[in-house]
């Protein structure tokens, strides 16, 4: 009976394809990633990271 | 540089703020009647609209779409101002996301206790509200775009990355789920059907959770929690990788839902895989959140809005691991469909969603209003009864679950099961539902106490409804200032490249799913003696999901010895492939209806139905009585199989034209199988003559509602018996 609830993806035509094209995804998305964060520059980052506290006066009053 | 001088809008953050809190009430208060609901099964009782099946929904949308919508939309409006040093770019559109928002949650309130409701869960609102919501969402998404290109600050902090991924993915999400055909004004069939259906429908809830209560909360974490702590994010490194990461791999992980279902394995895999990866992307934003507190823990003491936060971070901390451990297969198989999940959705709701709103409220609300918060105690208070309420809601729900599962899986040495009867696994946890009960009682009266601070703060302080504020604009960015910028730097600035490069993020898993299961209907085995449903029971099947029924039963058999003996043969995909829209269930406060069919007379689903106590002591279901009286409205038949036809039904012309006399014969002989019930004759007849002399009008048996629901029920897993399983044909031997 299980050929009812497996393989119902089997009969795709070139369907071994598809698992390695998702690893390939994976692993250039995460170098990428790695690359841009480890790059980015140290006063940039501060820089960024102050937006939110880049207030108005009438805010810090409280 | 010369300085400009806007205005922040303030008044439609606090629109959203009193909408947030009053929706928020109400929910809430919903939840806790349907808590009492486990309690006193019948506490509104004979009252359609005040069923439990019909309010379920009616808490989860609340609770989801009104206090937490409302909330995101309150924080993104106030902090999108000020991260951009810019007003919201249309006063017009910024009112029309309020006052269309707060119409649908009204109409959802009027319509989902009046049982409209497609039964998918998250989604269960009508056809037009669909529309509705994907028009004001599309408001919603163009005032915050239209904002960020008028900016006065260059880069785009991490908080508006998450809310620009919220609103590209929530639109993504809603539209595909909410492919269905009208039928009229308010019914609607689901395009997709069975394992489909539930495939894209999983997706749409994972990602529900993942892309409205998840990514717009994180982003409001990423602005209040380093404002209240008065100290930059911890690591805004960890903030781009969470950013990346987290949309890149929620978007996967939604057949985690559907383990050992009749979902295709690989789907199932699939998803326990991205599941478990989740753990890395949340837990560094968890780990972020916190210690941005870094040399600032001695204000947690004193500070409720920092312990609303924290709570709220640590929440989100337990919610995200027990997510991945829950896809495991294995623990799968024992959380799902106990109140395990109803534990663990409630420490993110309550915890995280929850107590960042309200942390957030105790923030702004001064600050809205030119003072300080009327009473630092009431709020110490509320924290403390709060954060009492989610542990006296959790703790006794996780409880319940594991007992449950045992019990449902407990065997007798001689191969029976010990607790055949699954009333047995109810009373057993009848008091974790009383230790609920209260513990959502207590994290109510929290929420009232916030309620009467607020309003005293409001009292007291001015209102400012337009903030006054200066920024310079921006200038042209040169070459010499980028040369030796990084990309990540560079992609910052650029508003729209980085929604796009979002979008195919989400939509790289998205397609992944998606793509397949429309395929997927393909490739599901059929099996020749699956039939569609009969007119009367297709009539059924509508009450059924009217009633909210798939509320507390699944019908879904999974492929364990314990489920096969105490339910029968398990589901197969291909029975399921005429079911529009699917109706597996997620919860089994009432045991698995998949093979219900023929199991019982039709006298005792009459009787049950009527008062379900009397057939089944100790029972929490409550009374469907009106079902019992209600005349069958069969004004539709026609035009519901007609849409089925076209999407893929196969009912043939002569059924669709002979609809009302199939129904009638179908209805007659189940009239007539009800006469064999002594008791049924003798009310029934007196009903009859009663009418006769008073000359009021009489609904034959046959016409009435309960008649169509026992024609369903007993059609239900009918089609094929294990004993037949060498007849079954499937479409790839054809």
């Amino acid at each position: 009976m299980l050929k009812f609830i497996k393989g119902n993806l089997e009969s795709i035509d070139g369907v071994e394809i598809y698992p390695i094209i998702s690893l390939l995804i994976f692993f250039i998305f995460f170098m990428a990633l790695i690359w841009w964060v480890s790059t980015a520059k140290k006063e940039h980052i501060r820089e960024v990271s102050n937006i939110p506290l880049d207030n108005n006066q009438n805010e810090e009053s409280l | 540089m010369e300085v400009e001088k806007f205005y922040y809008d303030n008044k439609i953050v606090k629109n959203f703020i009193w909408a947030a809190i009053v929706f928020g009430l109400v929910g809430m208060s919903v939840g806790l009647l349907l808590a009492f609901m486990f309690l006193f099964p019948n506490l509104t009782d004979g009252i359609s609209w005040l069923s439990f099946g019909r309010l379920r929904p009616l808490h989860t949308n609340a609770v989801i779409f009104a206090f937490v919508g409302n909330a995101m939309f309150a924080g993104v409006y106030y902090s999108t101002q000020r991260l951009l040093k810019a007003r919201m770019w249309s006063d017009l559109l910024s009112k029309i996301n309020f006052w269309g928002w707060q119409l649908i949650i009204v109409g959802a309130a009027i319509t989902l206790p009046l049982g409209y409701t497609t039964s998918k869960e998250y989604a269960e609102l009508e056809w037009p509200f669909d529309i509705a919501i994907a028009l004001i969402w599309v408001v919603f998404g163009a005032n915050l775009i239209g904002t960020i290109l008028k900016r006065r600050q260059r880069h785009l902090y991490v908080a508006i990355w998450f809310y620009l991924a919220t609103v590209v993915t929530v639109a993504v999400l809603h539209i595909f789920n909410s492919m269905e055909l009208p039928v009229s004004a308010l019914k609607s069939y689901s395009a997709y059907a069975g394992v489909q259906d539930a495939l894209v429908q999983w997706w749409y809830g994972h990602n529900a959770v993942a892309f409205f209560l998840t990514t717009p909360f994180l982003g409001l974490m990423y602005y209040f929690v380093p404002k209240a702590a008065n100290r930059p994010v911890y690591s805004y490194r960890l903030s781009i990788v969470h950013f990346w990461s987290l949309i890149f791999i929620y978007i996967w992980a939604g057949p985690h839902h559907l383990l050992y279902s009749a979902l295709p394995d690989w789907a199932q895999n699939l998803g326990v895989a991205f599941s478990v990866m989740l753990i890395a992307p949340s837990w560094g934003g968890m780990i972020n959140g916190l210690l941005t507190l870094r040399g600032a823990w001695d204000k947690v003491r004193t500070d409720p809005v920092l312990k609303f936060m924290v709570v709220a971070i640590t929440g989100y901390g337990m919610a995200t691991f027990e997510g991945p451990m829950l896809s495991l297969k294995n623990v799968n198989a024992i959380a799902h469909f106990t109140d395990w999940i109803i534990a663990h959705v409630h420490v993110g709701a309550l915890a995280w969603n929850g107590f960042l709103t309200f942390g957030m409220i105790y923030w702004l609300v001064p600050r809205l209003f030119k003072t300080k918060l009327w009473s630092t105690q009431l709020a110490n208070a509320h924290f403390w009864i709060g954060t009492l309420g989610i542990i006296m809601y959790a703790l006794p729900m996780y409880v319940a679950g594991f007992v449950q599962a045992f019990m449902w899986k407990q065997f007798n040495p001689d191969g029976t099961l010990t607790y055949g009867n699954f009333l047995e696994t109810v009373s057993e946890i009848m008091p974790m539902y009383w230790m609920r009960a209260i513990g959502g009682t207590l994290y109510l009266v929290g929420a009232f106490i916030l309620l009467y601070n607020i309003i005293q703060t409001v009292r007291k302080g001015s209102k400012v409804t337009d903030e006054l504020a200066e920024a310079a604009p921006l200038t042209k960015v040169t070459k010499a200032r980028t040369s030796k910028e990084g990309y990540h730097t560079w992609l910052e600035r650029r508003p729209v490249r980085l929604t796009i490069y979002a979008t195919i993020a989400i939509l790289i898993g998205g397609m992944v799913q998606i793509i397949p299961s429309l395929m997927v209907d393909d490739y599901v085995p059929k099996i020749s003696s699956v039939k569609p449903y009969t007119p009367l029971e297709l009539e059924g099947r509508d009450i059924y999901i009217r009633e909210g029924c798939v509320s507390c039963h699944s019908q879904m058999i999974r492929p364990f010895r314990s489920e096969v003996e105490r339910y029968g043969e398990y589901s197969k995909s291909g029975e399921y492939v005429y079911d529009h829209p699917f109706l597996w269930g997620s919860k089994r406060t009432g045991p698995d209806l998949m093979r219900i069919g023929g199991k019982y007379s039709d006298n005792w689903h009459l009787n049950h139905m009527y008062d379900p106590q009397s057939t089944s002591s100790g029972s929490i279901m409550p009374s469907y009585k009106w079902l019992l009286y209600r005349e069958l409205d069969k004004s539709m038949t026609e035009k519901k199989m007609q849409v089925l036809v076209s999407l893929g039904v196969p009912y043939t012309e002569e059924e669709i034209t002979n609809a009302q006399q199939l129904m009638d014969k179908q209805g007659a002989a189940i009239e007539q199988n009800l006469y064999s019930d002594p008791d049924f004759v003798k009310n029934y007849e007196a009903d009859k003559k009663y009418a006769e002399e008073n000359g009021e009008e009489f609904i034959d048996m046959k016409n009435r509602e309960i008649v169509a629901m026992i024609a369903y029920l007993q059609r239900l897993g009918t089609d094929i018996k294990a004993k037949d399983e060498v007849d079954l044909t499937i479409n790839k031997a054809e």
